[in-house]
Order: structure tokens, then C-alpha cells, then sequence
């Protein structure tokens, strides 16, 4: 065991029991994955993608670019870092070799979002972070604070008890401690004046969550910051819960996040440097080393040598020596390394090794030596390495930041911030805890200022006015780049060094996990690239889980030097969202099944499920297609239904069809401005069918449009169209022509309608409106009449998609079920679906728009020049009508087709061609059929077709090509059935 | 996602709005009058400037009302909002 | 199936890919955008037609713009005869670019399914199929239970709520590594005496007496004979800069990759009327894109709302990818046509001829294009195949809609 008997932010009390690549474990409420593997000596943990090379932990957050496990139970997820992972009771896991392996059952958990708006977000809970949102607050701001871990503290929980608050420390009680990064006096474990940081965190978050206006998110990462301070967060709710976790409560939800202002708090992360044998179990972070020493009480190795470029790395080396790590000795790169930390080594028997560096991590399977420059070899089992710090901008650039490269810290840090974004603490950085605070502080100060002097509370002004964007140019010395500390010293010291120089480079890794090589980006730079975006495609450097967080500044750094260029002329790769990978189905959250696209179903719904209808999707409705008796097929269910309407009557659902009231005393211009054909000259009581173009001339919608009166209409408009039509309808209305006094309202779901069609629908109708004047004479097609079907007001509308005597009974939607039912309960009436209708439809010639139209079919091509209006000077579309191609002789049109075998369905989409043996392609198509159906009426199949100069072709012999060869048809007129329409009026 | 100021409805998500392309581009008062060529014009060019660019929004989604908007097609950023028939604003 | 370590790992490109000439004064052609179409064209207008004084001029750097950002898939299943012509062309070039350009491309052709989510889906699919076997382009029609055959993870259950009625599938196509495609027409094109400038960004074009002379960038004017545009989202910023308006929008387009994950996704899945289309790419990642963000825009980023959308698409086919991460976003900005077809051809402007308006699909015709367009700017007169598409169709109507087969593209 390599746990430490006390310490720790780990609750000893409670044992986990997990199992890892097959091996029983142990750890503690307060582990990571990781600290209980250390913990219990595990070493390697992964492996390599490219080399199958060992693989241990590198990291204590989620920059982990080796530690990538696959969860096995209690459900599989690929491709976690053991590093973020919480531990929990019963979590079976395994080490991966770069790829992860998907579940083969479905997941079973729930997934939510939220929208949210504050005034200020604070992305990060360190301590720059927290003062950020106490200081917002403090001025009256609306503030959410997101933190990636499961406590507040951010870096602070990974340090020991600390030193006295300096004099730029806020007043209150602060943490103390250095964040190790460099700069600040040495601290020490035991040495403790002011609180430990960690409960200094604590204590702030508490109250920053007493207050009303404040949320704290805990286990909430930050991964996208969009335009207009749109930030994406995803919360962990559940997950570290393992199989306790409650099935009610999501396991993971999105935050949708529109901040006024954000400060980002995100802290930094230590790199590393490029070395033989650097990926080898047992290499670590220093700062990491350190965390798992503080926080986990863990100690990852017991004879150690660091190896550094700045201060931290003796912060760490300290702890770890106080926790019983035997330190080697410290190879520091820097020629005059810091003399206080060296004094400060020193007096704990640690060797400095000035101008030093580690030439190799040699081992089989883990660290078991290191070489340093000077050929000395020590045995050790544990390798730190700081190569400096990267400020955390991904966020920050991926809403439009722009880096510079800062020499002191040999950095990419914060420079030109977007609008409205604040950076504070070690993201913009900073190095000691002192200025974190001072400087979460100042920024959160800032943010709720410039909201208007006290938040939502005092200001009204929406994000992005003129008094927002002042506030948030700032001056650049407040706004980016490395501060100087208050004495004006810099604080910055960073030392440059990349990598270690070797003849063979072929184990300098620089993308752990990616297994990329400096000898790898050598050859992308041999091959003529210059540019860093290009290296990393070549090498696939920045590609993999961590997109780059340990090798981000390593890989143009190196890059520079091959091409004899500063660093900063190279640049870094662009940073895209998500800041760590987000699950699918976080993203996705409740739309999902049934929720994924709303399901619309008519009053009479209910029936049609109990008789057993087959359901077709259109558009978002439910429409029986067909209700298929005992023992029927689709074919005999349709054909039995078609008999029915054509012999005697058959009732339909037409509920779903769009209907739009248009009112007002401009409603007939209206209209003879979107139809092709005049609807002005429309008398009250009568009905006309119409067709709509769009503005290039190719028919859009079509559907009757009834006159309720002088000022009044209802226009009726396909199934899928109905939204369509109504934003086409208001968008001329408010854009092109708002002096017209009209308005359309859609009244679709208002009515449930029942279509009553065959010779005897009017002895039905009768019966069920004995005071409706039915004759023909009476009620004449095409008009309508208000009256009471089996008790109920209706409109009534004598209108046919069948080609028979027909009627459209509109009644209340409440009273639709009702309706229905007397209609059937007449024992008279065959209730037929969408399919039926279509061939009953299609033996009479009448196109469905979407079907036999597809966005390049005018009224002419479908034979409908008869409703083009030569009356009027213009409707939409008209203008486009006589342009060369639509004018072309050989347009398609759309004709019957009568198969010479009467048998012979001919699939819908087939193609048609002149030649009866078909040649090679490319094959000229004279078009293709459009619907096609065994017509009861017809008592043979035939079809509907788009065919090349087709009425020009009537009676010709072309052919379909079908699977099995070519089968003749004879082109023929779309009105099949009862051409001289004597059925109409039954 | 954008926060587009709806002139009637206040800031909304751009998840609430229907898009409408360029702005000011009236309909032809006499479109028979017009050549093939003026007329395609009319019917497929817009125009896509990186910059501002007037454009049209309806608040689909909410009041369901037309407007127009001055929005930096570089930056996303909304210049300027206002209703059907007024002039574009200068913005800057 | 491939071992666990044994990861394929992306081949090596040879030795030296191409290097940064000094530009001349005077080309006889200069291409304006270094993406897969400008060095297509370039490499074509060496090798078919012997004219090396060319000159590529990428703004950024080599094919660093949506030929980075695309998810490389390549078909040719088209309805009309128009796309059919040179998406199939193309697919041809592709089965033999490997060995033309000398240069691993990972052109894989695995397969590409066209989902039907309804029964007018299945007609319209029904239909492409059989126009595209006119063609001559592979294609066949497979219902739900076939679909399954081909890709198991696809949700092919009836009771979803837009249940796959059946499938267009075209075995011959596929995807391939855009990076190498880029890099191999490069290396081939500077093999033959092109030049590719990168960080040069013309800033505009010279026209005098009606003809295009030269194009103006930040290190000078560059004389030319004649100026070819391939410049995808930034066309109608570069041609406005000679008077020519063109009837593009810029959109922004997303795109994203999952972690590398075992294989589980043999084919190319799209589906137009869940909105999503993915494939698993060579490493193991599944690659992804959606529609387009609505409103016009040069930006480089998206809106969080359509991955979300994406997301809950994707889902809805692939139950499988519940746990999936998402690894990275990212977006590209493409020129849309009001047809969903590309414009190839001449311009108002002698000497300045156009290639854009390829919107969401121009990757997969990336070979096919550098071939016609390479042909138009050789002879002075389209390609036979790319004459479907030029700039005039808008004002005689006879336009290639392909907003059914393109609807969410690519």
C-alpha cells in the first residue's frame, strides 16, 4: 500500500470496493480512479495506441493524456480518464489501448438540460474563481459558479496547510499556500497560518450558495462558450453514484448558459517536457504528484527525481518528501534556479542539480532509473516533471480570445478578450495565490460593474449595449497578459525547454496519447510543413482525448525550433469545443423517442388505434393508412376499402389536412396574390380548388379555399404543409404587402373533419342531417353549407378527392370522436385510410403535391393551365412561367400510365425510357411514375407518371424499367375513371 | 446561439426564430415587365457580404412578427433591430 | 477485425510533401484557394492539359479550409443526369487517384446507406435508385431488414418514431482522409511546376476592358491570364471584388468527432429526414455533421443547438451511441446555391471563371471537379459535364435541384 495512515481529503471510514483489469481493490469516498489505483499500487494502467507501450497515470485532472479506462459495469462507457473518474462501490473498469468499446445494450439512464441566466458566470471554483463570485456578488449580481470537481477549491484542494495571507489578500479569512506555481515564498506541509485552502473554498462556496441570487454548480464543466456569452456546462449528477445512482434523476444534464458577463477562472495546467522514455509508468506531473500526495494521501512512487523548468516543481518536491517520498534529487534545466527553493531543498537532503536535466526514463513496463544530462543514473521508481504552466484559454479562444506568447512565462496567455469575457487568476497567468485572489477578486468587481452598478438588480440593459461594450474593452494592462506583482517584480519565470536534445527521438513523446514523437513532428517538418495546424494533422498531435492539454504549447514549441522561428510566429492550433468530451446522450438530453419530434394525432385518434389501422407518418401526424380486417393484406384491406367508397359510401379521417382562417377586408386580394387562380370572384357559400406557387413558378401547396364571407375564407392546405402555408401566407404579408388588411389564423386543430364519399353518401348525410337540403340541386359541388350532422353544428362542404359524390363534415374537434362514430354507426359506411384515398385519388388524375410533384413542377406540367388566371395581372410565381425552360415543349407533364400487362404494378419510381431493350448508360429517362396502384374503379393497375413531353405523348408505347427487363406502357391521360366526371354528383 | 432583440418581444435565443435572408429586396411592382434576366435577379441573388449585412427574422416562435436586423455576418454580432418599412439604420 | 493494439494507424506520406516557392509576378493561371477543388484543378491543368504556370493562392494555410472541416464523403448517387455526369466522374477518378497521385489517400469504399424515414422517402429513394443505375452509378434499393445486414447498429425497429422504411445504398462509395487528399494533389501539383503560395490572400481582382488582368494580395499584384475562383464560402467576397455577383449565401456548417472507439460502424449512414449522416473513420472515431446554421454567416463557429439537435438525430438511429463523447466541434463556411448544385463555369468577366456554390458536398467531387474545371479553364469552354452548371441556368430556370438528393448534403 502506498496510502498514508491520516491526511488526505479522503474519508477512511467507508471502503469502496472496485475492480480493475480483473484485480479486486479497495479505496475511499474522496478517490479518483486514479489516487485508488496509486493507492494500491497499481502502475500501469493503459496502453499505448500506436507502440502497445505501458501507459501509467500522468495527471490528477482532466488534461490526463495516458490514464484512458473503459468502464465495464455498471454500464459500459468508453474512453474515461482515470483521473476525473469518481470512485464508487461496485465499479468494474479496464485500461484501454487508445480505442474504447461502445455498449451492445441500450442505456438506460435519463438525460436533461436547463436553460439558465445570470448576470455573471464564473467558469471555475479556485481560488481566483471564487473570489470572483464573491466580489460579483458582493455588488448585487445574479452569479452561477461551475466547477468541473466535486468540491469547490480548484488547486487549493491539491495543496497542504499554508503559509499567512499576504498583504494582497482580500479581507476575510483567505487561504493560504502557495499554488505551487512558482513565485511565492516555499511552503510546506505543517506550516499553516490562515485556514487550509480547501476549507477556506469550502467555507466561501457555503456562502456564496446562501445567497439568493447565487448558484454553485459543483461536478459542472464548462465546455463551450459560444457568440453572445452562450456557454454550454454539462453536470455530472449522478455518475458517481455507480449502480446507487436513482433511476428518476438524470445522470448527466446540459446547461445552457446565457451570461451578461463570464469571468473565466480556469487555472492552468503544468506540461511536460520532451525526454527519452518520458511516457513510462511512473512519469508524472509534479503538480499531479503533488495533488495525489495533499489530497488523495497517496503516494506515487517512493524514490523520486524531479525534473523542472521553474519553482513549483519544489513545492511539490517538498511534500512529497515531507509524505515519506525519498527525493533524489531535483535536475533543475534553469542555470540559476531560485536560491531560496534550492536553500530550501537542500535542508532536506535533496540534491540540486543547476543547469540539470533528466536525458532518460529507462524501465520495462515502469520507471525504474533515471539517466540525468551528466550521464549520473538513479534508481527510482517515480519521475516528476514540470515544464511550466499553460494558462487555460481553450474557453476562452473558442468564443474568438486571442493568445499571445508571453517570454516571462513561456506561455500562450489571454491577449485580446472577447466582448463582455473577463480572465482572472492562473488562466490569464498568475502565479501565486496572493494575486489569484486579489485578482478573482478585482475581475469579479469588474464584471458586476460593469453590468450597470449592481446587477439585475439596478440594470435593465440587455447584454451587448453600447455601456456593455465599453465596460468590457478595459485598459490591456487590466485586461490581459501577466500581471506584475505589487512590487512591480515580475512574477513570471519560465525557462524554455522543450525538449531534451538526443541523437534518437523516437521515444520523446510530446502526444502521449497519440503516441506522437518528436521524431514525428521532425518528419512533418522534413516534409515541407510550416504550419502548426498542418503538423498536427500530420502527426495527429492535439487529436486525441486530451485535444492537446499537455501538448498543446510543447508541439509548436518544438515545431519553432526545427524551423529556426520564435514560437509565437507558429502559434497554436485552433481550440474547439467541448473544453473535455461530452457524452451523446448528455447532448441530446430528452429529445428523445416519442419526444424527439412531437407525435400529432386527430380527435378520432383513439378509434382508429382500437380498429387496428396501420399508421402512416405524415409529417408529424399519425394517419391511418389502412385498416386491415382479419386475415387481410394491405392490398386486399385497400381494395376492399376502395370498393366501398366506389359502391356505396366510405368515411375518412381529413382531420389532419391544414385549414387557415384568412380575414379581413383585404382577404380576396390577399389570396389572388398567392393562388394562381382568382379567388376574388369566389361567392360566399361557394368553394374553389387552388394552387400556390413559389415565387420561381413550381406549384407549392395546394387545397380548396372556402368564402365564409365578404371578409372571411378558410383556405385548406396539405397535411405536411399546413405550417408551411401559414408562414408563407404572413411572411408577404408583413414583408411585401402590410398596407393589406388581413390576418390568418391557423384553426387546423379547431375542427376534426370527416370526408363521406361514394354514391351513397348523400342517403347517409340525409340520415344523419335530416334538416340539411341535400339534393344536388340544393347543394350544389363546390359550396357548403352550415347546418347539424347527428346533432352537432357542422359545416358541411360538398367537395371530392374521389371522383364520387362526396361531402367534408366539419364539426368542432371536441365533438370529432362523436361524429365519427355516427357515421359508422349508420353500419353503411367503410372507413378507408391515406392508401385508398390515394388510389381513389389517382384514378380521377388528382395529383398529390410532395407525390407527384417534387419543387420542379409547374401548374402547366401538371395540366393545369386552366387554373392559371388570365384575368389577373400577376400572382406569386406568375413571372416565372414564361421563362425559356419553363416554356420548353418537353417539360414533364404528368400522365397516366397504363401498363400493357393490367396485372403489372409498376413500382412507384421507376424510371421510363423510349428504348424497349436498354442500352449502355448513360440512359436519357423520359421520366419516372409518380403513384401507382391496382385501381378498383379502373379494375386494373395503372399509374401516375412525370414524363417528358407527356401530353404529347398520349397513346405512345414507352417502357418501365423494371428489375427483370423492360415492361411496355401506354401513356395516357391522368383521368382515368369516369373522365366525364358523371359520378360527382352521385 | 444568437440573442436576437426581437423589436416586439425583447432578447430571445435564435432558437426561436425563423431566418429570412436579405432584407429591402421588394417585391417587383410589375413583374411581367421585367426582363428574364431582372427577373432572375429578383428570384436567386442576394447579396452575402462578410459584414453587415440588413437581413430578415421572424419571431417564429414567439410573436410571430417580421423584422429586420443589422448583424455582422463576420462577428454574429447584432448591430441594430427594426421593423418592416423602415429604412436601415446607420450603425457602426 | 483488427487486433487491439494493432490500431491502423494513418499511413506515411512520402519524404517531402511540397515547399514554399517564391511566387512570380506574372502566371499564366492563378487559382484562388488552395482546398481540394484549386489544387485539383491546378494538378489536372499540368497533367491534362501541360499548362504548369500556375500559381495556387491560399489565404490560410494549404487546404486548411473546408477541406480540413469536411467528414470526406464520397458518392455519386445523384438524381438528375447533371450531378450524376460529374459526381460519377469523379467517383471514378477517386478508384484510381491512389495510384495516380502516388500518395495514400485511405479511400475506403465502404458503402453509403440513404435512410427512408417515410413513404415518401422510400419513393424518392426508389426513384434515385433507378436514375442512377441509368447512369451507370451503382445503386440499389434495400429494405429495413437489409439495412440491418449491412449496418447492425442502425435502429431498424418499427416502433421508433421515424422508423427506416428502407435504404438507397451505393457499395461504391465511401470516405477518404481529406488531409492526404489535399496533400496528395499538392505534392503531385508542385511535383509538376505549380506554385502554392500559402498566407497570400487576394484581396482583389484587376479587371480592365472587360477582362480579369490580375489579382491583388497583401505581397503584390500577380498578373494573370485567366483567374479561377475555388474559393468556396469566401467566393462572392473575392468575386465582388471584380464586379461579379453570383447568387451564393455563406453558411456556417458543424461537423464532429467522437474518441476512438472499436469498430462498430461498417458503412456510411445518412439520413435526411432525422438530419444527421456519420461514419466511423479509419482510427476508429465517428465522424459526423448535420444541416447548416440558418442565417448567413463567414464565421468559423457554429451554434451549440444544431449539434444538440445532431446529437438527438443521431441517437434516434444509433441507440449504440448513447456513451459516445464528443471529442471536438467545429465548423466551415460553405457557399450555397439556390438549386443545391454547383456553379462551374464563366462569369460576366473575360478570364475570370468561377467554381463555387458546391455548398455542403464538394469534397466527394473534389477529383471530378479539378478535372472539368481544369478542362473549362484550359479551352475556354466548359467541360461537357460541368456546361449543366453554368451561371445562366438561374435566368433560363433550367436549374439541377438537388435539394432532395442534398437536403442535408454531402
Amino acid at each position: 500500500m502506498t496510502r498514508a495512515a491520516a491526511g488526505g481529503r479522503i474519508d477512511r471510514s467507508r471502503v469502496l470496493r472496485f475492480r480493475f483489469d480483473g484485480r479486486d481493490l479497495t479505496g475511499h469516498p474522496g478517490d479518483t480512479l486514479a489516487s485508488a489505483l496509486l493507492a494500491a499500487g497499481v502502475r500501469r494502467v493503459a496502453t499505448s495506441v500506436r507502440f502497445g507501450r505501458p501507459r501509467g497515470i500522468f495527471s490528477a485532472g482532466p488534461e490526463e493524456p495516458n490514464a484512458i479506462v473503459q468502464i465495464e459495469e455498471p454500464f459500459p462507457e468508453p474512453m474515461l480518464t482515470a483521473t476525473t473518474v469518481e470512485l464508487y462501490d461496485g465499479l468494474v473498469a479496464r485500461g484501454l489501448s487508445g480505442r474504447g468499446r461502445l455498449a451492445d445494450r441500450p442505456d438506460p439512464a435519463r438525460y436533461d438540460a436547463v436553460h439558465a441566466h445570470c448576470d455573471v458566470l464564473v467558469v471555475g471554483a479556485g481560488p481566483a474563481g471564487l473570489s470572483a463570485a464573491r466580489a460579483a456578488a458582493a455588488d448585487g449580481a445574479r452569479v452561477i459558479v461551475a466547477d468541473e470537481q466535486p468540491e469547490p477549491g480548484g488547486v487549493l484542494l491539491g495543496l497542504p496547510g499554508g503559509v499567512p495571507p499576504g498583504s494582497l489578500a482580500p479581507p476575510g479569512a483567505v487561504p493560504s499556500g502557495s499554488l505551487g506555481l512558482s513565485g511565492a515564498l516555499p511552503l510546506v506541509s505543517g506550516e499553516s497560518a490562515g485556514p487550509p485552502g480547501a476549507e477556506w473554498a469550502a467555507a466561501t462556496a457555503a456562502e456564496l450558495s446562501r445567497l439568493p441570487e447565487v448558484r454553485v454548480l459543483p461536478r459542472t464543466t464548462v465546455v463551450g462558450h459560444y457568440d453572445g456569452n452562450h456557454l454550454v456546462a454539462v453536470e455530472r449528477r449522478t455518475a458517481h453514484l455507480g449502480a446507487a445512482a436513482p433511476a428518476w434523476m438524470a445522470r448527466e444534464r446540459v446547461w445552457r448558459i446565457r451570461a451578461r458577463r463570464v469571468v473565466l477562472a480556469t487555472g492552468a495546467h503544468e506540461r511536460p517536457i520532451a525526454f527519452a522514455g518520458n511516457d513510462l509508468p511512473g512519469v508524472m506531473l509534479a503538480g499531479a504528484a503533488r495533488t495525489y500526495a495533499n489530497r488523495y494521501a497517496v503516494l506515487p512512487g517512493r524514490r523520486a527525481v524531479v525534473f523542472t523548468t521553474d519553482d513549483a516543481a519544489y513545492a511539490a518536491a517538498l511534500d512529497l518528501a515531507g509524505a515519506g517520498v525519498r527525493i533524489l534529487a531535483v535536475a533543475d534545466a534553469r542555470p540559476g534556479p531560485n536560491g531560496r527553493w534550492r536553500e530550501r531543498v537542500r535542508e532536506h537532503g535533496i540534491e540540486v542539480l543547476a543547469g540539470g536535466v533528466v536525458a532518460e526514463a529507462r524501465g520495462t513496463g515502469e520507471v525504474t532509473s533515471v539517466v540525468t544530462g551528466d550521464g549520473r543514473e538513479f534508481e527510482a521508481d517515480l519521475l516528476l516533471v514540470s515544464g511550466g504552466w499553460n494558462p487555460v484559454v481553450h474557453l476562452f479562444c473558442q468564443v474568438g480570445g486571442t493568445v499571445r506568447f508571453d517570454d516571462g512565462l513561456q506561455a500562450f496567455v489571454p491577449d485580446t478578450p472577447p466582448p463582455a469575457v473577463e480572465v482572472a487568476g492562473a488562466a490569464r497567468g498568475l502565479t501565486s495565490l496572493h494575486d489569484c485572489l486579489a485578482d478573482g477578486a478585482a475581475a469579479g468587481t469588474r464584471a458586476a460593474e460593469a453590468l450597470g452598478g449592481g446587477g439585475s438588480r439596478a440594470g435593465t440593459g440587455r447584454p451587448g449595449t453600447g455601456r456593455d461594450r465599453q465596460a468590457g474593452g478595459g485598459s490591456p494592462e487590466r485586461r490581459g497578459g501577466v500581471r506584475r506583482a505589487a512590487d512591480g517584480a515580475p512574477q513570471a519565470n519560465g525557462h524554455a525547454l522543450w525538449l531534451v536534445p538526443a541523437d534518437d527521438c523516437s521515444t520523446h513523446f510530446v502526444d502521449l496519447q497519440r503516441d506522437v514523437t518528436v521524431a514525428d513532428i521532425r518528419r512533418a517538418t522534413g516534409a515541407g510543413l510550416r504550419s502548426v495546424e498542418h503538423v498536427k494533422r500530420h502527426t495527429t498531435a492535439g487529436t486525441a482525448h486530451d485535444q492537446g492539454k499537455t501538448s498543446g504549447t510543447l508541439v509548436p514549441a518544438i515545431v519553432a525550433g526545427e524551423l529556426g522561428v520564435h514560437v509565437r510566429e507558429v502559434g497554436v492550433t485552433s481550440f474547439r469545443p467541448p473544453y473535455t468530451p461530452v457524452s451523446f446522450a448528455a447532448l441530446a438530453g430528452r429529445d428523445r423517442g416519442a419526444l424527439h419530434d412531437p407525435v400529432r394525432v386527430t380527435p378520432m385518434h383513439g378509434w382508429h388505434v382500437e380498429r387496428g389501422a396501420v399508421f402512416e407518418n405524415a409529417g408529424q401526424w399519425k394517419r391511418p393508412r389502412y385498416y386491415p380486417r382479419e386475415g387481410e393484406d394491405m392490398a386486399a384491406a385497400v381494395l376492399r376499402e376502395c370498393r366501398a367508397v366506389r359502391g356505396g359510401a366510405g368515411a375518412m379521417d381529413v382531420s389532419t389536412l391544414g385549414k387557415i382562417e384568412v380575414r379581413g377586408p383585404d382577404a380576396a386580394g390577399f389570396l389572388d396574390r398567392l393562388y394562381t387562380n382568382l379567388m376574388g370572384t369566389l361567392r360566399p357559400g361557394s368553394i374553389r380548388y387552388g394552387v400556390m406557387c413559389r415565387a420561381d413558378g413550381m406549384v407549392f401547396d395546394d387545397g380548396t379555399v372556402i368564402r365564409l364571407a365578404e371578409d372571411r375564407f378558410l383556405a385548406t392546405t396539405t397535411t405536411g404543409n399546413a405550417a408551411a402555408v401559414l408562414d408563407w401566407m404572413e411572411e408577404w404579408l408583413q414583408t411585401e404587402w402590410p398596407s393589406l388588411r388581413v390576418y390568418c389564423t391557423s384553426v387546423t386543430e379547431q375542427w376534426a373533419t370527416v370526408a363521406l364519399a361514394g354514391p351513397a353518401a348523400r342517403d347517409v348525410l340525409s340520415g344523419l342531417a335530416p334538416r340539411l337540403a341535400a339534393d344536388a340541386a340544393d347543394f350544389p359541388f363546390m359550396t357548403w353549407r352550415d347546418t347539424e350532422v347527428a346533432g352537432m353544428p357542422a359545416r358541411v362542404c360538398r367537395i371530392s378527392f374521389s371522383g364520387e359524390l362526396a361531402y367534408e363534415i366539419n364539426v368542432g374537434a371536441w365533438h370529432g370522436p362523436a361524429l365519427w362514430s355516427a357515421v359508422l354507426d349508420t353500419g353503411r359506411v367503410t372507413p378507408y385510410g391515406t392508401e385508398a384515398m390515394h388510389v381513389l385519388r389517382a384514378e380521377k388524375g388528382y395529383p398529390i403535391i410532395g407525390q407527384d410533384t417534387d419543387g420542379t413542377v409547374t401548374p402547366a406540367d401538371l395540366g393545369m393551365e386552366w387554373m392559371i388566371s388570365k384575368k389577373k395581372a400577376d400572382f406569386v410565381g406568375r413571372r416565372s412561367l414564361t421563362r425559356a425552360d419553363t416554356v420548353r415543349r418537353d417539360r414533364r407533364h404528368l400522365v397516366g400510365l397504363l401498363p400493357e400487362d393490367p396485372g403489372l404494378l409498376i413500382p412507384e419510381g421507376t424510371q421510363l425510357v423510349e428504348h424497349e431493350r436498354l442500352p449502355a448508360p448513360p440512359v436519357r429517362s423520359l421520366g419516372h411514375v409518380t403513384s401507382s396502384y391496382l385501381g378498383a374503379g379502373l379494375g386494373r393497375t395503372f399509374a401516375l407518371a412525370l414524363v417528358s413531353g407527356g401530353r404529347d405523348r398520349i397513346g405512345d408505347r414507352i417502357f418501365a424499367v423494371l428489375d427483370g427487363g423492360q415492361a411496355p406502357v401506354a401513356v395516357a391521360s391522368p383521368v382515368l375513371y369516369d373522365p366525364e366526371g358523371a359520378r360527382r354528383d352521385g | 446561439m444568437l440573442l436576437i432583440p426581437c423589436p416586439w418581444c425583447g432578447p430571445r435565443d435564435e432558437t426561436e426564430f425563423h431566418y429570412g435572408g436579405q432584407a429591402h429586396v421588394a417585391y417587383p411592382a410589375d413583374p411581367g415587365a421585367l426582363t428574364d434576366e431582372e427577373w432572375a435577379r429578383y428570384l436567386f441573388f442576394r447579396d452575402n457580404p462578410e459584414g453587415a449585412f440588413a437581413e430578415r427574422w421572424s419571431h417564429a416562435a414567439g410573436c410571430r412578427r417580421w423584422f429586420n436586423a443589422v448583424r455582422d455576418t463576420a462577428t454574429n454580432r447584432i448591430h441594430a433591430v427594426y421593423r418592416p418599412g423602415e429604412p436601415r439604420p446607420v450603425t457602426g | 477485425m483488427r487486433g487491439e493494439h494493432a490500431v491502423d494507424d494513418l499511413p506515411d506520406p512520402p519524404g517531402v510533401l511540397w515547399r514554399a516557392p517564391e511566387p512570380r509576378r506574372s502566371y499564366d493561371v492563378v487559382i484562388v484557394g488552395a482546398g481540394g477543388h484549386g489544387l485539383a484543378t491546378a494538378y489536372y491543368l499540368a497533367r491534362n492539359h501541360g499548362i504548369t504556370d500556375v500559381a495556387v493562392l491560399e489565404r490560410g494555410w494549404l487546404a486548411g479550409g473546408n477541406m480540413a472541416r469536411n467528414t470526406a464523403i464520397i458518392r455519386s448517387n445523384y438524381l438528375w443526369d447533371e450531378s450524376a455526369g460529374i459526381y460519377e466522374h469523379a467517383l471514378k477518378l477517386w478508384e484510381g487517384l491512389e495510384e495516380e497521385l502516388g500518395h495514400p489517400l485511405l479511400f475506403s469504399q465502404r458503402g453509403v446507406l440513404n435512410l427512408a424515414h417515410s413513404l415518401q422517402d422510400v419513393r424518392d429513394g426508389v426513384r434515385r435508385v433507378n436514375a442512377n443505375r441509368l447512369n451507370g452509378v451503382d445503386a440499389e434499393w434495400l429494405g429495413p431488414e437489409e439495412v440491418g445486414e449491412v449496418c447492425p447498429i442502425v435502429d431498424v425497429s418499427p416502433d421508433v418514431r421515424h422508423p427506416v422504411l428502407g435504404a438507397t445504398y451505393q457499395p461504391r462509395a465511401g470516405i477518404a482522409k481529406h488531409d492526404h487528399v489535399a496533400w496528395g494533389f499538392a505534392r503531385a501539383a508542385a511535383e509538376l511546376g505549380v506554385h502554392l503560395v500559402e498566407h497570400c490572400e487576394v484581396t482583389g481582382i484587376e479587371v480592365a476592358g472587360g477582362r480579369a488582368r490580375a489579382v491583388l494580395t497583401a505581397g503584390g499584384r500577380i498578373a494573370a491570364g485567366t483567374v479561377a475562383l475555388c474559393a468556396a464560402g469566401r467566393t462572392s467576397v473575392v468575386a465582388g471584388t471584380a464586379g461579379v455577383e453570383l447568387p451564393l449565401q455563406s453558411h456556417t456548417l458543424q461537423a464532429l468527432v467522437s474518441e476512438l472507439l472499436e469498430p462498430v460502424h461498417p458503412t456510411v449512414v445518412m439520413s435526411n429526414a432525422v438530419h444527421v449522416y456519420v461514419s466511423q473513420a479509419h482510427k476508429g472515431e465517428l465522424v459526423m455533421g448535420a444541416g447548416i446554421d440558418a442565417a448567413n454567416s463567414y464565421r468559423q463557429r457554429g451554434a451549440f443547438h444544431v449539434v444538440e439537435r445532431q446529437m438527438a438525430a443521431a441517437l434516434e438511429l444509433f441507440p449504440v451511441f448513447a456513451r459516445a463523447h464528443v471529442l471536438r466541434t467545429w465548423a466551415g463556411v460553405v457557399d450555397v446555391s439556390p438549386d443545391a448544385s454547383p456553379i462551374i463555369g464563366r462569369t460576366p468577366v473575360d478570364g475570370l471563371l468561377v467554381n463555387c456554390g458546391w455548398g455542403t458536398g464538394g469534397f466527394k467531387a473534389t477529383p471530378g471537379v479539378g478535372w472539368c474545371f481544369a478542362h473549362t479553364i484550359a479551352h475556354g469552354e466548359p467541360h461537357p459535364l460541368a456546361a449543366p452548371f453554368s451561371l445562366d441556368r438561374f435566368t433560363t430556370g433550367a436549374l439541377v435541384d438537388e435539394h432532395g438528393a442534398a437536403a442535408v448534403a454531402h
